[in-house]
């Protein structure tokens, strides 16, 4: 049971950072200029549920497994995920805006965010590998 | 859907085919004859005859046509000329100049039959290509009727009847009156394009000073008025009298453009036919076409594009010596008469004195005050010896005056008498003459500090503020093979770049080094070789290049209107389209635009209506679409119809429009899929939708619920709605944006319409909002009015469309926010769908490297733009400053104007992003701060007193006007969308209009004397000193002008003196004034006489025509007056002593 809840974990978690390197990527587009802010906030507001879901599902699931300490690891970037999307002002286009993006160095707040996740889902996805692998043992 | 069939089918049939509108090359052309001059410029470049020296020097062409008339000319001197009130202040200094150069009145003035006669080769080039054009659309609309829409009852389709899709032909029985009586006006099959006296008078309404307009002469004779007041070119390196001959002497672009390659410089509205010739050569040429505005206009252009465009020129002639080339080498012998521009080696001596700080002034004697001429034409108010005297006073001091610290507590005065003028930077006298004037291009630091910290610890806002397509009286307009553009950043050659040699330039962003292409080593205005430093681009830091086809994507579009009007029953009630439809007919003729002008009609209340105006028709048809939820275009192309075509047509229908909803029961407004069925009918062309809306839009997308809450009006915690509800707007916005496409809204309303989201429609389209609370056509005149006359600015102002702006500055620093109404569509790049003169913007600026190694920074927007003629052209302002290192020069140059400009859109910004409480803390904050820090700076620190700089001394006040703003204010009772409109104010004004509606100037004007008074177009205006905003300042025995900007109030003190009152109201006593007064009447008397031309000055001076309203010291008016006094205390707020008291405290804690 300890290592299915790793196994998609693991795949959950794998998911959620080719999402970071395709957030990483498509702002660093926009900041070269490569595309218009309009597309490249589409391209992203597409990608923010799935990511809030992805997170809260892995969050949850160590919750109901009781991996206390993985649980409190996640929770601080979950509530940030979901705080930023219940923030969003009505008139936004959601949390990628094109009309802000450029203004009060959103941009590069969005992109430091990024960089962060990128790296906290690097460091969930080897203890998923070793808790994995240690389950299995295990088992 | 509502819809059985017919219509509702398939609006995919209707949607014009796309290639419908890139038309070929040469029909681009299609500039009638008359309709080619006068393009913006035409009343602003009428001089009074005296102006005119016809002094015909021996070497110039037959057939050229460039006037340009150097160094200041006589007129400008005695100030009583229509230009005059720009230049008027221009100080004694420039006199001295004026009178010790010879060839001041040097003007060029060519005979104009030769430019008929490439006139007229122009048009017979480009005209029959484009009637074929339109012939083929009128056929494929005529044919249109015969094609049958199966499902419609009547089966005449296309009648004399209207359509619903609903089948209900009754709903308007009134149409078919309204329109059967002009039937007999119709029948002109051959529209031709109006006669030129049509076409000339966009700009007048602004300056009020064409005096000549292009209306009353024939072409040609006014071409000879046209006499260029070229002052910014008053250069040192003039002196020789020959150079400055043949300088004024220009060739002819349309002449020698076959033979060789050479540039020409003309002048604005002189050389349209030329420049028509340009716009066909250039959009035929199939050049590489960038695939996005972006590389257009240059921001990130690939090598391959850039070599594509500016290396081909230098090609044809072999460059001899890429090294340094010495002296000798060059053409002309002109080293030794190196003037500025050229002289500066890599290391820029010329600009040492500049870094010296704070001594580095100027010798007062110096002719350099020349320096101040571009301020004369903010502030006409000054009289020129007082303003030269001005001058002097600030620059002789040992320590600048901007650094004598003023004890802000114990300055009871601290207005000064005349108005505030923007500071001057610390530049050397070359570059000052140079520099961009501050109306059209400001900073909030004229000294910029050289590193982050530094700014930090100045704790000032550093931004720029823009005015770029401000209406100007004078600008060079360059028509050349080449815009000569730096390689790597793409920065557009100025007047501050240095020439390393003959050959090479450097440019001053990114310090890389270019070539001079070929054609630029050719100077048209001296008409000699080798002196690139003297080409206008160079002595000049505002032109406007002809754009050639590399900056096009497509051919420039024409000028298209629609207007979208809200005819619900709440429209109808208000009566406003009685005033628009009178102010359009008015203006047809007016409207920017050339023979390929289009215009349409749109309607709705619960049911869009469209209105065929295809020429040919008898009259107007309306067609109805009922189907809200999926809006379509019944017919893809008789909608938008060419002006000169169906002038009748429109006519008609503007006649007829506002009887015809007169009986009509419908409350509900669809302005959601109103606009988006204007989306669709634009999108092909892009151009200018004006929306008219009165109530809260009710059906359909974007529909709106009320949020405001009555009692919440004057709560002094929480302001909430700021924001949108929806993002349907902003949605629609950007799909405008990208499809050229501005809309501009009118809202007249009385209840909350919620303005807060409304607005986005055209904030994010670079449209423009006119708000006018609880109109009504007869019950508040007094708005009536202000729309009517708003309305006739509107429509007959200039308009760029198609257009982006980009700004650039000194690598080292970088731009991070952005203000006005726009899309910013990547870092730098503003996407503009229309520009028009009244647009202000502002940016904020980090520096985030270090500017150490340099000691001037420069800023430069380049605003790319089709005009109303179809040119592309590129406006661009370059704007230098000094870099500073000591945090009290940095104190020495602040300008304190756009420093609470900028203050003012940051806080717009942050009281809807995160409250409004929050944004006003934040205002104080900056005071607080900023003192604080400049007190920690002074050394004999009095801690009882509150210290500021001279040049700060100004800032608690303006902060304090700021708060007490209806956007900002809280505890006083303001309507959401009263506040919400003051916030779209204070974020798309400019700098000069956005000053008076924070801080209202107050005159007393019942004894206007001649002392100081300035001469305008032969008017005598007096200058009555400033007065603090205080009731303190008004005495009973007096009358007060209130100037605020978009309104005047004269308040008339109980015990004025009767005298007054009779002399210049014309009513006998105080007690027989009537409540409500919006005029003076004309009255045969000196005093009427001095307030009047007082007043009208003040009107001239901007461009919404003001409302005037008398208020007597009893009435209940009275409120509106007294709440501008903001230096006075009121229930919720301070007081402008208890407010700096605060401020102290805070400093102190």
């Amino acid at each position: 049971m300890e290592a299915v809840v790793f196994v998609f974990s693991l795949l959950d978690c794998c998911a959620l950072i080719f999402l970071s390197v395709y957030f990483i990527i498509t702002l660093s587009d926009l900041e070269c200029d490569y595309i218009n802010a309009r597309s490249c906030c589409s391209k992203l507001n597409k990608w923010v549920i799935p990511e809030l879901i992805g997170h809260t599902i892995v969050t949850v699931l160590m919750l109901v497994s009781l991996h206390w300490f993985i649980f409190l690891l996640n929770l601080p970037v979950a509530t940030w995920n979901i705080y930023r999307f219940i923030m969003v002002p009505s008139g936004n286009m959601g949390v990628f805006d094109p009309t802000e993006i450029h203004n009060r160095g959103q941009l590069k707040s969005h992109m430091k965010e990024a960089m962060v996740k990128l790296g906290f889902h690097l460091l969930c996805f080897f203890m998923y590998l070793y808790s994995m692998i240690l389950a299995l043992i295990n088992d | 859907m509502q819809v059985p069939s017919g219509y509702g089918v398939h609006p995919q049939n209707y949607i014009p085919p796309s290639g419908h509108y890139p038309q070929g090359p040469g029909k681009m052309t299609s500039l009638p004859l008359d309709s080619q001059c006068g393009d913006y410029y035409s009343g602003l470049y009428t001089v009074p005859t005296q102006n005119v020296v016809t002094s015909n020097t021996a070497n110039q062409q037959p057939g050229a046509q460039h006037m340009y008339g150097r160094g200041p000319p006589a007129p400008h001197i005695v100030g009583s000329t229509p230009g005059s009130f720009q230049g008027a202040a221009s100080s004694t200094s420039h006199l001295h100049t004026s009178a010790s150069q010879p060839y001041s009145p040097f003007v060029n003035h060519y005979s104009s039959p030769a430019m008929y006669s490439a006139n007229s080769s122009v048009a017979s080039q480009g005209f029959p290509s484009t009637c074929g054009h339109y012939a083929m659309s009128t056929v494929s609309n005529a044919a249109y009727p015969s094609v049958s829409y199966p499902s419609l009852p009547a089966g005449d389709p296309y009648g004399q009847q209207m359509f619903t899709s609903q089948n209900a032909p009754t709903v308007r029985p009134v149409r078919d009156n309204s329109f059967s009586g002009h039937s007999t006006a119709i029948g002109h099959p051959s529209p031709l394009p109006p006669p030129p006296s049509h076409q000339y008078h966009q700009q007048q309404s602004l300056s009020g000073c064409s005096t000549l307009s292009w209306s009353t002469s024939g072409l040609p004779s006014t071409q000879d008025n046209l006499v260029r007041n070229h002052t910014g070119t008053l250069a040192t390196a003039s002196s020789n009298p020959t150079n400055t001959g043949a300088s004024s002497t220009r060739t002819p672009p349309a002449a020698n453009r076959p033979v060789e390659p050479v540039a020409s410089v003309t002048q604005p509205s002189e050389l349209l036919q030329q420049k028509g010739v340009d716009s066909s050569s250039t959009t035929s040429s199939a050049s590489p076409v960038p695939n996005s505005y972006d590389a257009l206009e240059g921001g990130s252009y690939p090598d391959m594009l850039s070599s594509s465009a500016s290396s081909p020129a230098p090609d044809p002639a072999p460059e001899p010596d890429p090294a340094p080339a010495p002296a000798p080498s060059a053409p002309q012998p002109s080293k030794m008469a190196k003037p500025f521009g050229y002289g500066y080696p890599a290391l820029q001596p010329g600009y040492q004195n500049a870094t010296a700080p704070l001594n580095s002034a100027v010798p007062p004697s110096s002719p350099g005050y020349s320096g101040f001429q571009p301020y004369a034409q903010q502030y006409p108010g000054m009289n020129q010896l007082s303003s030269s005297l001005g001058g002097l006073s600030l620059q002789s001091s040992p320590q600048p005056e901007s650094l004598r610290p003023v004890n802000l507590t114990q300055e009871r005065n601290i207005l000064p008498m005349t108005p505030v003028w923007a500071p001057v930077p610390n530049l050397n006298l070359d570059l000052r003459k140079l520099n961009c004037s501050p109306d059209s291009f400001r900073c909030t630091l004229t000294n910029i500090p050289q590193t982050q910290a530094l700014l930090n610890k100045a704790k000032l806002p550093l931004g720029l503020l823009l005015h770029p397509f401000r209406d100007l009286t004078q600008l060079p307009v360059i028509t050349s093979n080449t815009i000569v553009r730096c390689r790597s950043c793409r920065t557009y050659i100025n007047p501050f770049v240095s020439f390393i040699d003959q050959r090479r330039w450097k440019c001053n962003l990114c310090y890389r080094v270019n070539d001079v292409p070929e054609e630029f080593m050719y100077n048209p205005l001296t008409r000699s070789y080798g002196e690139p430093h003297k080409r206008p681009e160079v002595q000049n830091s505002t032109v406007e290049f002809i754009a050639s086809s590399d900056y096009m994507l497509r051919p420039p579009q024409p000028a298209v209107y629609l207007f979208v009007l809200d005819v619900s029953h709440n429209a109808v009630e208000a009566g406003y389209l009685t005033i628009l439809c009178q102010s359009l007919l008015e203006n047809l003729d007016k409207l920017p635009g050339d023979s390929r002008t289009r215009i349409g009609f749109m309607t709705f209340d619960s049911t869009i209506h469209f209105y065929n105006l295809q020429e040919g028709l008898s009259q107007p048809q309306m067609l109805i679409v009922s189907d809200i939820d999926d809006v379509f275009l019944p017919t893809p192309d008789s909608l938008l119809v060419n002006l000169y075509e169906s002038k009748e047509l429109i006519k008609d229908l503007l006649n007829a429009l506002p009887n015809m909803f007169t009986n009509t029961r419908e409350t509900h407004s669809a302005l959601g899929p109103a606009l988006q069925a204007a989306f669709k009918l634009m999108s092909p062309t892009g151009g200018r939708v004006s929306v008219f809306q009165t109530q809260l839009p009710s059906l359909g997308a974007g529909l709106l619920q009320s949020r405001e809450d009555p009692n919440q009006r004057s709560s002094t915690k929480v302001v909430q709605h700021l924001g949108p509800a929806t993002d349907f707007y902003k949605k629609l916005a950007l799909d405008c944006s990208g499809q050229q496409t501005a809309v501009d809204l009118f809202l007249l309303s009385s209840q909350y319409s919620d303005l807060a989201s409304l607005a986005c429609i055209s904030k994010y389209s670079a449209g423009c909002i006119y708000y006018y609370p609880s109109f009504h056509y007869t019950h508040n005149p007094s708005q009536a009015e202000k729309l009517q006359k708003d309305l006739k600015r509107y429509l007959t102002r200039k308009i760029g469309f198609e257009a982006v702006m980009r700004i650039r500055c000194t690598k080292g620093l970088s731009m991070h926010t952005f203000h006005g109404n726009f899309f910013v569509r990547s870092t730098d790049l503003l996407s503009l769908a229309n520009i028009s003169p009244d647009a202000g913007f502002a940016v904020q600026l980090s520096i985030e490297e270090n500017l150490t190694d340099t000691s001037l920074v420069c800023f430069q927007t380049a605003l790319l733009y089709t005009s109303s003629k179809g040119e592309r052209r590129i406006r661009v302002h370059t704007l230098c400053l000094p870099v500073v290192s000591s945090l009290a020069d940095v104190y020495a140059g602040v300008d304190v104007q756009a420093a609470v400009c900028l203050l003012a859109n940051m806080a717009v910004d942050r009281s809807i992003s995160s409250s409004l409480s929050d944004a006003r803390d934040a205002l104080v904050n900056a005071v607080v701060d900023s003192l604080s820090a400049y007190g920690s700076t002074v050394s004999n620190l009095q801690h009882s007193a509150l210290i500021a700089p001279s040049s700060l001394k100004l800032f608690p006040l303006y902060v304090l006007a700021l708060l007490k703003q209806k956007a900002f204010r809280t505890g006083t009772s303001t309507r959401l969308d009263d506040r919400v409109y003051a916030m779209c104010q204070i974020k798309c004004q400019p700098l000069v209009h956005l000053m008076k509606m924070i801080h209202p100037n107050l005159y007393r004007i019942d004894r206007l004397t001649d002392e100081g008074a300035i001469h305008v177009n032969d008017r005598v205006v007096p200058q009555p000193p400033l007065q603090k905003l205080s009731a303190e300042k008004l005495t009973r025995e007096g009358a007060f002008l209130m100037d605020c900007g978009s309104v005047f109030y004269i308040w008339i003190g109980k015990s004025c003196d009767n005298n007054f009152i009779e002399d210049v109201l014309g009513y006998p006593n105080f007690a027989s004034i009537p409540q409500k007064m919006t005029h003076l009447p004309e009255l045969d008397t000196l005093s009427s006489e001095r307030a009047r031309s007082f007043i009208t000055w003040l009107r001239d001076n901007r461009p919404l025509s003001p409302i005037l309203h008398v208020v007597k010291d009893e009435s209940p008016a009275k409120t509106e007056f007294f709440q501008h006094l903001i230096e006075d205390r009121t229930e919720a707020a301070f007081s402008y002593y208890e407010f700096l008291l605060h401020i102290q405290q805070q400093i102190c804690k």
